[in-house]
């Protein structure tokens, strides 16, 4: 067994070796090292050729067109380019956006920038499960409001919010609605020719592909039109200009090949590793889940242990790489915001866990895991003073605190 | 991030963890800190009649720089009167577990939380 154990998954997942090998196969003098773009000899055709293969295995992961398809750094810049792109490109209509609160940065700072370029953003609340309420939204909607960004499946809770009916909603009244699916494509099913989102983000890193690429599906019908935010040789046509990194593309490519072909599989190793960790921990007091139940992938599991301090925890956690929901290094000491926006305690946002499990997970890590989370828990509330006034019966919401 | 070895050390074996009934006249305690700020320290005090600390313990909430300057400060007060643990400063106790700046916070928890006690010892006599 490999320490310390990975369990990070909703942050970056390792290549797959599959994947890996594609990706070799396109870097040196003897690969398809070619420009995409060179329309004059046989290395540019032979790149070309492969990533017109990778855009179709894209396109078919999600059922979309692969003239839908536009590839990007990462889910980062898809975001930007969606939400900056229709924003401008629609603001003679209105220059109202809808978006929630527990939403990706890569959403939450792109409406920021867009807020001083003279933008109204409503940012909605969200139930205590992690879900929008659709009735919110919908009277959210005005009639300057030109796009609504919503993200599929969050990357702290795993929580699946429902892009369909949002979909209808906005297609209703003509409003752009862009999908933040980096953490979806792969893991749930989505169907692009049934739901009705305009534009939707992907992140090759988040299934078993290599960082540093992505892409954005830009729906042709309705045809939705974006103002481009990068300039150049009119790659893309002209939605996102730059040499296509070849080795990247091919390695998106096969890892939304293989998530297409594993899906099912995946998700039931998943799914089982995930009831078995739960089994182990939840005879814990004071042990919560996280999110809607019902409506979330099992690969991004987010547990609080109460009157436990996250980055404590995670120390004591030395065999596993896990994240908390406690931001204590930053200079706010502010929990995370995703779990204070489903009106989390302080002490609950702060005791958080998020244990995200993935395709190389094993039953035996689990079963680590289990031994050591429950020997740290019982460590550390010897140590806590919270815990000591919990059980001597304090309410620790009437107390004073003195805060610095 | 990396901690100090120090700070491991504390963290995994952590000095005088426990309480002392807090209603005993001898018992001074400190509480500083906020469960919105993620951490929370508890000092305690055993104070003989010449003003002596004879013993303390500690409970924190709180991430391992926490834990450790608690745990420290329990070893340093020990022995000492009231006025020496008084001038124990938060770069001291920065310095000796090489608290990077971020964490530089958790130290001055602990001085408030020595403070504290010593507030509470002289509002029991
Ligand atoms: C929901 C969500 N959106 C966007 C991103 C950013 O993706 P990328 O790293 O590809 O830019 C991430 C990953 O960090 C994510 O989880």
């Amino acid at each position: 067994m490999k320490l310390p154990i990975y369990l990070d998954y909703a942050a970056t997942t390792p290549v797959d070796p599959r994947v890996a090998e594609e990706m070799m196969k396109c870097l040196t003098m003897d690969g398809t090292f070619g420009n995409p773009a060179s329309r004059s000899h046989r290395y540019g055709w032979q790149a070309e050729e492969l990533i017109d293969i990778a855009r179709n295995n894209i396109a078919e992961l999600v059922n979309a067109d692969p003239r839908e398809i536009v590839f990007t750094s990462g889910a980062t810049e898809s975001n930007n380019l969606a939400i900056k792109g229709a924003a401008n490109f629609y603001s003679k209509k209105g220059k109202h956006i809808i978006t929630a609160q527990t939403e990706h940065k890569a959403v939450l700072d792109t409406c920021r920038e867009l807020e001083r370029q003279g933008f109204e953003v409503t940012y909605l609340n969200v139930l205590p499960n992690g879900l929008v309420d659709l009735n919110v939204l919908e009277a959210a909607m005005r009639d300057d409001t030109v796009l609504v960004s919503i993200m599929h499946v969050n990357n702290e809770i795993g929580v699946i919010q429902d892009i369909a009916k949002i979909g209808e909603l906005c297609r209703a009244r003509k409003i752009v609605f862009h999908v933040d699916a980096a953490q979806s494509a792969g893991k749930t099913p989505i169907d692009l020719r049934e739901l009705k989102v305009d534009l939707m983000s992907f992140s090759a890193h988040k299934i078993y592909g290599p960082k540093g690429i992505g892409a954005l599906y830009v729906s042709r019908k309705p045809r939705i039109r974006l103002e481009a935010q990068m300039h150049g040789g009119g790659h893309e046509r002209g939605f996102r200009s730059g040499t296509l990194p070849v080795h990247q593309i091919v390695g998106m490519g096969e890892a939304f090949r293989i998530a297409k072909e594993d899906m099912a599989k995946d998700t039931k190793h998943i799914e089982a590793l995930r009831a078995r960790l739960w089994e182990g921990v939840k005879h814990i007091e004071e042990t919560y889940i996280n999110g809607d139940m019902e409506h979330r992938v099992p690969g991004i599991f987010n547990v609080s242990f109460n009157f436990v301090e996250g980055e404590s925890l995670i120390m004591a956690l030395k065999d596993m790489a896990v994240s908390s929901g406690s931001a204590c290094t930053s200079a706010s000491l502010e929990p995370s915001y995703v779990l204070r926006a489903l009106g989390l305690t302080d002490e609950l946002a702060h005791s958080s866990i998020r244990f995200s499990i993935g395709r190389f997970t094993t039953e035996e890590e689990i079963d680590h895991v289990i031994g050591q989370v429950n020997n740290s828990i019982d460590k550390l509330r010897e140590m806590s003073p919270l815990w000591e006034m919990f059980k001597d019966g304090v309410d620790l919401s009437t107390i004073e605190w003195e805060a610095h | 991030m990396a901690y100090s070895e120090k700070v491991i050390d504390h963290y995994e074996n952590p000095r005088n963890v426990g309480s002392f009934d807090k209603n005993d006249p001898t018992i001074a305690t400190g509480m500083v800190g906020a469960p919105a700020c993620g951490d929370v320290m508890k000092l305690q005090l055993k104070i003989n009649e010449s003003g002596i600390i004879e013993d303390a313990k500690f409970k924190t909430y709180g991430c391992g720089s926490a834990i450790a300057s608690s745990s420290l400060v329990t070893e340093w007060v020990k022995g000492k009167s009231i006025e020496e643990a008084q001038k124990l400063s938060n770069t001291l106790i920065a310095e000796e577990l090489a608290l990077p700046p971020v964490k530089i916070h958790c130290s001055i928890l602990a001085e408030d939380a020595i403070k504290a006690a010593i507030e509470d010892y002289k509002s029991k006599k």
